[in-house]
């Protein structure tokens, strides 16, 4: 899922090399954070938080078969 | 991005010689005249020579392929990709087992996917390209569920005189509707609200 989350936002900023995903999980669900540099914030945000919401959208249709709620923290 | 200037008598020579140095095609490139040349007086005074930049147009619709591509495999989905693509536009026509996850519900998944290639795609070019993303044809069957509802409540809309407004969808969705119901007379439509919840009204005439 983490593979998924950088395979995702890669490609869609300036500085690939300062994705990071971490991951925090517990019995009922897992959180992940992504941070990206500074200047690639609106990139994965967007407008009205258009790019967040698509990303979600991607990462919560992979993470349907498993029995954890997921969420994605975008900071 | 690779790029060259070139210079010729004519504007068609220095594109030409570019071509020969970059060794491509001309559907391959983009090209920026800086100067059209002069022909001068008998070919002897005053001329000056053309001047083209040629820039070599990295293959964007690889790009998007790639990318719908890894992120099915990171998905676990095995897909096949087909790409179709003219100047305007490109479409990616995915096919596989288990599409369904690729496409969501009433394609949620299908339109984030094809927003975010798009996004790929429009990276860093100029010229903007329309990218569309459909999986085992429900773009077509989409189409067909969204006329026959635009009828049916257009039908409702005449019976009880009042608007009848449907569920926000994307732009491409609503237009289908507006399309469907431009040649029918007792009604007339418009869309309301802001994206992303933005519906389309059917208003009866």
């Amino acid at each position: 899922m983490k593979a998924l989350i950088e395979t995702i936002v890669r490609p869609l900023v300036d500085h690939p090399d300062d994705v990071n995903v971490t991951e925090e999980e517990n019995d009922y669900k897992i959180r992940y954070h992504l941070t990206v540099h500074e200047n690639d914030v609106g990139k994965v945000i967007g407008k009205n938080g258009r790019i967040a919401k698509a990303i979600r959208t991607v990462v919560y249709a992979a993470g349907s078969d498993s029995n954890k709620k997921i969420y994605l923290d975008i900071m | 991005m690779r790029q060259v200037t070139a210079t010729g008598q004519t504007v068609e020579e220095a594109i030409q010689s570019a071509l020969e140095k970059l060794e491509t095609t001309k559907e391959r490139v983009e090209v920026d005249i800086i100067d059209e040349g002069k022909k001068g007086v008998f070919g002897l005074f005053g001329s000056k020579p053309a001047i083209v930049k040629v820039s070599l147009l990295a293959d964007k619709s690889k790009e998007g392929e790639e990318y719908l591509r890894q992120i099915a495999e990171k998905m676990g989905i095995e897909v096949d990709l087909n790409v179709i693509k003219n100047d305007k536009e490109i479409q990616y026509e995915l096919s596989g087992d288990k599409i369904a996850m690729l496409i969501g519900k009433r394609g949620q998944t299908l339109n984030a996917l094809q927003y975010l290639t798009q996004l790929v795609v429009n990276k860093n070019i100029d010229r903007y390209k329309t990218v569309i993303v459909d999986a085992e044809g429900y773009r077509g069957r989409r189409n067909d569920t969204l006329k026959q509802l635009a009828d049916r409540l257009a039908q409702k809309a005449v019976r009880i005189q009042k608007e009848v407004l449907l569920e926000p969808m994307p732009s491409y969705e609503r237009k289908v509707i507006h399309t469907a119901l431009q040649n029918y007379q007792k009604v007339s439509t418009y869309s309301d609200g802001v994206e992303p919840n933005r519906r389309v009204v059917i208003k009866p005439e």
